[in-house]
C-alpha cells in the first residue's frame, strides 16, 4: 500500500511533487500545529503590535500584540480541516445527486436540476448570516453551511459530465447487458468523471476557504480567540499599509495551501493525458 | 511538357517525439516523383504514415513532429527551405488540400460561396465577382445540383457527398499545381462515393492538375491513380505504375492488402439438426422517434414493417446506406429503442419491448457489439475487468474461476494473456475490437448483433476480425446479425441478406440470390457502386446514372421510398401506387412493381 503510494508519487511530474509536498506539509501542520505553537493562541506576548520578525516571535506580532506563528499554527487546522471536510461533503453530495439525475431519466433529472437552480439563486453570505443568527455559530454549522452552499455548483458540473457520459456506447452496452442503474452510475460513469471532479474539488476548496474567512471577518465564523487562516488575514488587514508580517504570513499560508492542492490535482494522471 | 518531374520527394524523413522525450521516425527514406498532370496514390493502413507524407507536401508537420531530412520539391521550390510566410503564400494557392471529413472542414456559420472563394480572395488572385463566377463553373463541373444557387446555402443544408465535392471546388478555385486529397471518400456511402469519384476525376482531368491521393482503399485508388506507392510503418513497400501494382504486385505486403480487399467467400456451415423454430423472429416491426399516432406510426419513422427471421447458428446480413435504419434494427432487438408496433420473438417467446421487464437470461442470450470499439469499451477499466463483468453478472463467476475464463476468452480471440491488466487506452484498434467481441462472447449468447464491426478498422485488420468471427461461429454455433454498408463483405460471410432502404426492406433472400441478376433497382445500385480493382471501372459503371424523368409523386405513405433515385421507375405507376412485395425466380423477395422480366439485367 505504502510502497505503491510512493511509486505513484515518484511518477508525478515536478509540479505534482511540489503540490504533494505542500499538501502533506499543511496536513501535518493541521495535525500537530497546536503542539508546536510556542505561545498560547490568545496570549498577548509582544510589546508592540505589528512587530517584525524577531528571535522571540519568528513571524512577528499581530494587531493586538499576539504571536503570529502561534496563531498560524493553531489556525491552520480550522482552514484545512473545515474547508477540506466541507469541500468533500459538497462534492460527494453534489456528485451523488448528479449521478442519480443522469441515470434516473428526465423524471428525476428535471425536478432535481430545477431545485438546484433554486438553491444557486440564494446568496451564500446572506444565507449563512441567517443560519448563524438563528442557530449560533459552531464548527458543525459552519461545515454544513459551507457544504450546502457549494453543492449546487458541484452538482451542475458533475451532472453535465455525467449526462454526456451516460450517452457513451459503453454505458449503452451496460444497459443492454441488463445492468442496474447503480452499477452504471458507479462502475461505468463515475470513474470517467473523477479527474474533472477533482479539479472542481480544488476549486470548491479554495472557495470555501474564502467563504469561511469572509464569515470570520463578519464575526460569524470561527470564534475568537481561535482563528482560521482567513480570519488571520482579515483581522490584520490594518497592517497592510506597513506590509506587516502578520498579514503576509497567513496570506502566504493560504496561497501555498490552495496552490498546493490544485497543483497536486492537476498532476494526477487523468484521461487524455499520457496515453 | 518537360520530362523533369513536377513534384519530387527525395529521402524524406519525419520524426516525432514520444511522451518519454525520445525522438523516433514516423516516416523515413521516402522517394517519389510525379510528372505534371499525374495522379499518385499513397496507400497503406492507418499508422503507415500516408497522411504525414501528404502533409509534408504542404510544408506542414503535425504538432510534435518535424521534417527532419530530405527534400520536397514542387515546381521550382523546395518546401523544406521555405519559412512560414513563404509557405502561407503557397498553401491554398499553388498547393491545395482536400480533407477526409468535409462536414468538419466547413464553418457552419458562413455560406458555402464565402468559403469556396476564400482562398482566391486571401491570395488576392481575382476580384470577388470573378471568383464567384469561377466557383459556379466548378460547381457545374463537379455535377452539383443547382450550381447557381448552391453557393448561398449553409453547410448543414447539404449532404456529406455534396460537401466533399464543394471542398474540391474550394481547393481548385485557385487553379493549384498540386492537389492533395486525403481519404476524400472514406466517410461516404458507396453510392455517394461513386458520384464524388466521378466528379473528382472529371475535374482533375479537365484542369490537368497534379494530384496526390491518400487512401486505404485499393479499388478506389485503381480508378484515380497513374502511380501507386504502398506504405507500411513509415516506409515504402512497393512503388510503381498503377497497372503493375494492381495486377502484378511484387511485394508480400501489397499482396496481403489486395487479398484483404477482396473478402473470400466462405461456405455456409452445414446446419445441424436443431429445432426448427427460428431463434429470432421479427414481425411487422415499426420503430422510430417521437409520438406514436393511432395507426402505430411514430412521428419520425425509422423502420417500417420489418419482418425477418434468424435461424440458430445462421448469419443474417443487413445492408444499407447510412440513415437506412440498419443500426436501429439492432437497437430495437437489444431493447434500447422500444418499437412503435410489431413484435420481437426470441425462441418463439415475445421479448418485452424495452429494457424494462427483460429477464437477465433474455439479456444474456442477445448480445450487441457496437461499431466503434473506442467508445464501446470503458476507458477507465482494464481488459480483465471488462471481460470479467459479464462473467460475474450472468454466470456468477468470481475469483479464480473468472480469471481462468477470461484467459480462455483472450485465447479464443487470439490475444496474449499478458493484456489482461492493460487499460483500454493502450490497445490498438484491432485489439479493442477483439475485446469488444470477447465481451459479447463472455455472456455465452445465442445471438450476436454486430453493428458495422469492421468499418472503423483497416482492411487487413478487418479481414482478420471477419476470419475470427467465422471461426467462432463454426466452433460455438452462435447466430449473428451482421450489419454493414459493405455489400461485398456481407455477400462473403452471410447466409441470408436483407437490403434496407430508408427503413423499408427492399430485397431479402438467401445469399445465392444475391450473386445473380436481376436485383431490386436499389440492390443493383449498391452492387454497381462497389469499386472494382481495375482501371476504367469508373467510366464503365452505369451506377448512379440520372434516373428517368417522372411526374410528381402522390402523397400515399406507402409509396416506394427509393422512387426519387430509382433508375427503373415508371411514370404513372411508381408515383401513384404502393409497390407489391413479391418473389423473384432466383429466390429473393423484392418490394418493387417490376418482375423478373422488366428489371434491368446487370
Amino acid at each position: 500500500m505504502i510502497a505503491s503510494a510512493l511509486k505513484r508519487a515518484k511518477a508525478l511530474p515536478l509540479s505534482g511533487k511540489v503540490g504533494l509536498a505542500l499538501v502533506i506539509f499543511w496536513l501535518l501542520i493541521a495535525l500537530v500545529g497546536p503542539m508546536l505553537a510556542p505561545y498560547p493562541i490568545g496570549a498577548f506576548v509582544a510589546y508592540d503590535v505589528f512587530d517584525g520578525q524577531s528571535a522571540d516571535h519568528w513571524l512577528g506580532s499581530d494587531y493586538l500584540g499576539r504571536d503570529v506563528l502561534s496563531r498560524l499554527l493553531s489556525g491552520a487546522r480550522y482552514t484545512v480541516g473545515l474547508a477540506a471536510a466541507a469541500a468533500l461533503l459538497a462534492s460527494s453530495t453534489g456528485t451523488a445527486l448528479a449521478l442519480t439525475a443522469a441515470v434516473g431519466g428526465a423524471k428525476v433529472d428535471e425536478p432535481l436540476s430545477r431545485f438546484m437552480d433554486m438553491l444557486i439563486s440564494i446568496p451564500s453570505k446572506i444565507f449563512s448570516l441567517v443560519l448563524v443568527a438563528a442557530f449560533g455559530s459552531s464548527l458543525g454549522l459552519l461545515l454544513l453551511i459551507a457544504a450546502f452552499t457549494y453543492v449546487p455548483g458541484n452538482y451542475r458540473i458533475a451532472r453535465a459530465l455525467a449526462v454526456n457520459l451516460a450517452q457513451m456506447d459503453y454505458v449503452q452496452v451496460a444497459k443492454v447487458r441488463g445492468e442496474g442503474r447503480f452499477h452504471i452510475a458507479i462502475a461505468e460513469i463515475l470513474p470517467n468523471m473523477i479527474h474533472p471532479l477533482l479539479a472542481d474539488f480544488g476549486l470548491r476548496f479554495v472557495f470555501i476557504v474564502l467563504l469561511l474567512s469572509g464569515l470570520s471577518f463578519l464575526g460569524l465564523g470561527v470564534q475568537p480567540p481561535d482563528a482560521d487562516l482567513g480570519s488571520l488575514v482579515r483581522e490584520n488587514i490594518s497592517g497592510l499599509g506597513e506590509g506587516a508580517l502578520a498579514i503576509l504570513a497567513p496570506a502566504v499560508a493560504i496561497a501555498t495551501l490552495t496552490v498546493g492542492v490544485n497543483l497536486l490535482i492537476d498532476a494526477l494522471p487523468g484521461q487524455g493525458k499520457g496515453r | 511538357m518537360s520530362e523533369i518531374p513536377h513534384v519530387e520527394v527525395r529521402g524524406l524523413t519525419v520524426t516525432a517525439r514520444n511522451t518519454a522525450g525520445e525522438i523516433f521516425p514516423i516516416v523515413s527514406d521516402i522517394d517519389f516523383a510525379l510528372k505534371r498532370g499525374e495522379v499518385l496514390a499513397l496507400i497503406g493502413e492507418s499508422g503507415s504514415g500516408k497522411t504525414t507524407i501528404a502533409l509534408t507536401l504542404l510544408g506542414h508537420a503535425r504538432p510534435g513532429a518535424r521534417i527532419a531530412g530530405g527534400s520536397i520539391r514542387v515546381g521550382d521550390v523546395d518546401l523544406t527551405t521555405l519559412d512560414r510566410s513563404a509557405l502561407a503564400q503557397l498553401r491554398g494557392n499553388r498547393i491545395a488540400y482536400i480533407a477526409q471529413s468535409a462536414a468538419a472542414a466547413f464553418n457552419p456559420s458562413r455560406t458555402i460561396m464565402e468559403q469556396v472563394i476564400e482562398p482566391a480572395l486571401i491570395h488576392d488572385l481575382m476580384p470577388r465577382s470573378e471568383a464567384e463566377a469561377k466557383a459556379v463553373e466548378l460547381f457545374r463541373g463537379l455535377a452539383l445540383p443547382f450550381p447557381d444557387l448552391i453557393g448561398s446555402r449553409y453547410p448543414h443544408q447539404l449532404s456529406g457527398g455534396q460537401l466533399q465535392r464543394l471542398m474540391a471546388a474550394m481547393a481548385l478555385i485557385t487553379d493549384p499545381e498540386l492537389v492533395i486529397l486525403d481519404e476524400p471518400t472514406t466517410a461516404l456511402d458507396v453510392t455517394t462515393q461513386i458520384e464524388v469519384l466521378r466528379a473528382f476525376k472529371a475535374v482533375v482531368l479537365e484542369r490537368g492538375a497534379t494530384a496526390i491521393y491518400v487512401s486505404h482503399d485499393l479499388a478506389v485508388v485503381a480508378q484515380m491513380a497513374d502511380q501507386i506507392v504502398v506504405l507500411s510503418q513509415g516506409r515504402i513497400q512497393e512503388a510503381g505504375a498503377a497497372a503493375q501494382i494492381l495486377h502484378a504486385p511484387a511485394d508480400d505486403y501489397t499482396k496481403t492488402l489486395m487479398a484483404a480487399a477482396r473478402p473470400a467467400i466462405r461456405p455456409a456451415p452445414v446446419k445441424a439438426d436443431l429445432p426448427a423454430a427460428p431463434l429470432l423472429e421479427i414481425k411487422g416491426l415499426t420503430a422510430g422517434y417521437g409520438k406514436i399516432d393511432k395507426e402505430g406510426r411514430p412521428r419520425i419513422p425509422v423502420l417500417r414493417d420489418i419482418n425477418l427471421t434468424i435461424e440458430r447458428g445462421a448469419t443474417l446480413g443487413v445492408i444499407g446506406e447510412s440513415g437506412s435504419g440498419k443500426s436501429t434494427i439492432a437497437r430495437v432487438i437489444a431493447g434500447l429503442l422500444p418499437p412503435a408496433s410489431g413484435q420481437v420473438l426470441l425462441d418463439g417467446e415475445p421479448l418485452p419491448p424495452g429494457l424494462k421487464g427483460r429477464s437477465r437470461e433474455q439479456f444474456r442470450r442477445v448480445q450487441l457489439v457496437f461499431q466503434n470499439a473506442d467508445t464501446a469499451l470503458n476507458p477507465a477499466h482494464s481488459v480483465g475487468r471488462i471481460l470479467a463483468r459479464p462473467l460475474a453478472f450472468y454466470h456468477g463467476l468470481k475469483g479464480n474461476a473468472a480469471h481462468l475464463r477470461v484467459l480462455e476468452l483472450l485465447d479464443l480471440i487470439r490475444l496474449p494473456a499478458t493484456l489482461i491488466d492493460r487499460p483500454i487506452g493502450g490497445l490498438s484498434g484491432g485489439q479493442k475490437q477483439r475485446i469488444n467481441l470477447a465481451r459479447a462472447l463472455a455472456a455465452d449468447p445465442q445471438l450476436i448483433l454486430c453493428d458495422e464491426v469492421t468499418s472503423a478498422l483497416d482492411t487487413v485488420v478487418g479481414a482478420a476480425i471477419l476470419e475470427l468471427m467465422a471461426e467462432l461461429r463454426r466452433e460455438l454455433g452462435i447466430a449473428t446479425m451482421f450489419i454493414s454498408h459493405d455489400i461485398s463483405t456481407v455477400r462473403a460471410i452471410c447466409d441470408d441478406i436483407l437490403v434496407l432502404y430508408a427503413g423499408t426492406m427492399v430485397e431479402t433472400g438467401p445469399r445465392a440470390a444475391f450473386g445473380t441478376a436481376p436485383f431490386h433497382p436499389y440492390t443493383d445500385l449498391l452492387i454497381g457502386s462497389v469499386p472494382e480493382m481495375r482501371a476504367g471501372w469508373l467510366e464503365e459503371s452505369h451506377a448512379g446514372a440520372a434516373p428517368p424523368p417522372i411526374g410528381a409523386a402522390g402523397d400515399h405513405p406507402d409509396l416506394c421510398r427509393f422512387l426519387p433515385r430509382c433508375a427503373a421507375r415508371v411514370d404513372g405507376l411508381c408515383n401513384t401506387t404502393p409497390p407489391p412485395r413479391h418473389l423473384l425466380a432466383k429466390g429473393s423477395r423484392i418490394l418493387c412493381h417490376h418482375g423478373d422480366e422488366s428489371l434491368i439485367p446487370s
